[in-house]
């Protein structure tokens, strides 16, 4: 079976520095693939560039056997991949469940005239996005704060509205950029469930930026490892732990800190 | 009915009474025939400020709809002057030209934002002005007067529209006209802001990486939001030529298009009818503070300032229990 995402050769520089260099990998479908690194290794570049945030540099992204690099990030998302934000993202002043309902702009069939005069199916539209909302935020344990101004929420309960916002896009590839960040234990285990409940329940293949390692180890199926642009390593999480350059690569960055 | 409630439908009864039957009773009873100049002034540049407000909601400040106003004046006044159109025609022929002006500039600049294309848009009208002024068919600095008044419109015999010049009060006439324009106007605007055009504006103004990244197309609609407001404008702007029965260059300056965003700014950004408010109270502010001479400009800055600063949110924001529109 053909891998459903490919990232090939994909080179990213900004003036003289290569925050991504010549990365290549395969992303099956249904799978659950982590890239970690330490700061500034260009996780969250290579995350814009598959979502064509940003261009690449040289190299192509390759989603179902059609170029998604160098695109428009709508056009992107209208086949199926979408990102999350490292950055908590979300529309301040709307509620939760506007939202997520605005978020499922992509499945409308009325047209933005049709919307307008008050069309049929434009009625049949918003009666589905709404109901589909409140499944979804039911499916995400989110009910209770459905009627919140997202600007009021905590910072756990953010993630969960970008997590909310990207799934109510009907993606088939999620890509979710720090998903844990400011997360405490619990809300993290919490989310590491959901997250595979997603994949499970709705057959969402999900790729993930993350520097929680137990989390990671937890969660992914497959990890992909990058240092200063370069991908140092790839398999599952005990090739990983036991790899002798991730290790190096993470105590390399400790003993930096610590100035050594 | 039409998805509003009925305490909206009563607002909304009160105000078309008022504007119809109760303004022109006062004004009867008054002797002020005067005020149907002003208020159609008022209905005119509410026109043109729904569209700056229409802007603000992509989250854009537009201090350029003074251009699309002025555009809209000289392109019905050459179609009637010079190509013999009827007024009625010119009318949205004059919003089309200003929508097609909007998009040939906006797909440069709408991808500014902030700071930035707020400064474009406020050099706009002075370009339109200085076009104005040089180019042959809008008689540079002469501009074009003896602009007929509308002429009536039949269809297949049966009269639609009356003939502005057989007609005694001309004044009442454009005063209806006006309000009806305006009222179309604002009810295509409260229709569009609560349709899922509308939702979409407001994921756009409140964060446009995410609204791209759920896969609206942000650069479409900045341009087709930019064409309507522009419309607003060339709409407005050629109802006022059609009134003073002429156009110059300086019919609308740049203060005209501050003004225009002042009117959106004070009324309220978060209410469709925020505008037409801002438009009446900043307009008969202006003409109240007459008395005071020499520090009319300066009483009247201050007293926007203070409003600006203790009310962020516009006048409409201190009713009490929200009633209506949003
Ligand atoms: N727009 C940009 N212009 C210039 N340099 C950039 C830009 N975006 C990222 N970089 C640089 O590219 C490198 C990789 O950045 P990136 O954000 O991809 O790192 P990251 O792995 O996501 O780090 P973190 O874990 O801190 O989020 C960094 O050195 C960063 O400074
Ligand atoms: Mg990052």
């Amino acid at each position: 079976m053909s891998p459903l995402l490919q990232v090939k050769n994909v080179t990213k520089k900004y003036g003289g520095l290569t925050a991504n260099n010549a990365i290549s990998f395969d992303v099956a479908e249904n799978e659950i693939l982590s890239v970690i690194g330490p700061n500034g290794a260009g996780k969250s570049t290579l995350f814009k560039m598959i979502a064509s945030f940003t261009p690449t540099t040289s190299g192509e992204v390759i989603y179902q056997g059609e170029r998604i690099s160098n695109l428009k990030p709508h056009i992107v998302a209208r086949k199926g991949v979408v990102r999350t934000f490292q950055e908590t993202t979300i529309f301040k002043s709307m509620t939760v469940r506007e939202s997520v309902v605005v978020a499922q702009h992509l499945r409308a069939k009325a047209s933005l005239a049709g919307y307008f005069w008050g069309s049929k199916t434009a009625k049949d539209d918003v009666t589905a996005f709404e109901k589909y909302a409140d499944e979804l935020l039911e499916f995400l344990g989110m009910s209770e704060i459905a009627g919140e101004q997202a600007s009021n929420l905590p910072q756990g309960s953010l993630r969960a509205l970008g997590i909310a916002i990207g799934l109510a896009t009907d993606p088939k590839v999620l890509l979710l950029d720090e998903p844990f960040a400011g997360m405490n234990h619990d809300e993290t285990m919490n989310m590491v469930n959901l997250v595979r409940s997603v994949r499970d329940e709705r057959g969402v293949t999900v790729m993930l930026v993350e520097h929680d390692m137990p989390a990671v180890m937890n969660i992914s199926d497959r990890i992909v490892v990058l240092n200063f642009g370069e991908k140092i390593a790839e398999g599952t999480p005990s090739e990983i732990q036991n790899n002798e350059k991730v290790i190096e690569a993470y105590l390399g960055s400790v003993d930096d800190e610590i100035g050594m | 009915m039409l998805g509003f409630t009925s305490k909206q439908l009563i607002g909304v009864g009160i105000f078309l009474f008022m504007i119809f039957i109760g303004v022109p009773l006062i004004i009867g009873a008054t002797g002020r025939w005067d005020f149907y100049f002003t208020l159609t002034s008022v209905a005119l540049l509410a026109i043109a400020s729904a569209g700056v407000w229409l802007t603000f909601y992509i989250g854009r400040i537009n201090i350029g709809q003074g251009a699309f106003a002025l555009i809209g004046a000289y392109v019905s006044a050459i179609l009637v002057v010079k190509a013999g159109w009827s007024f009625w025609i010119s009318l949205p022929a004059a919003g089309l030209f200003a929508a097609i002006v909007a998009i040939l500039i906006g797909l440069p600049i709408l991808r500014l934002r902030g700071v930035y294309f707020a400064m474009i848009t406020l050099v706009l009208t002075q370009v339109v002005t200085l076009t104005a002024l040089a180019l042959p068919i809008t008689n540079g600095a002469k501009g074009i007067s003896n602009i007929p008044l509308p002429s009536g419109i039949s269809l297949f015999g049966i009269p639609i529209l009356p003939d502005f010049a057989g007609m005694e009060n001309t004044k009442l006439a454009f005063y209806y006209t006006a309000c009806v324009i305006m009222i179309l106007t604002y009810a295509a605007l409260y229709r569009l802001v609560n349709s899922r055009l509308g939702h979409l504006c407001r994921s756009m103004q409140q964060n446009e990486e995410l609204a791209s990244s759920i896969g609206v197309n942000i650069s479409y609609i900045r341009i087709v939001i930019f064409a309507i407001s522009s419309f607003f404008g060339g709409l407005g702007g050629a109802m006022f030529g059609s009134i003073a029965q002429s156009v110059y260059p300086s019919s609308f300056q740049v203060a005209d298009s501050v003004n225009f965003m002042l009117n959106c700014f004070l009324g309220g950004l978060g209410y469709v009818f925020g505008p037409m408010l801002g438009t009446l109270v900043l307009y008969f502010g202006w003409d109240l503070l007459f008395e005071f001479g020499k520090y009319q400009m300066l009483i009247y800055s201050t007293v926007l300032i203070l409003i600006i600063r203790f009310l962020p949110n516009g006048l409409l924001s201190i009713r009490i229990g929200k009633g209506g529109d949003k």
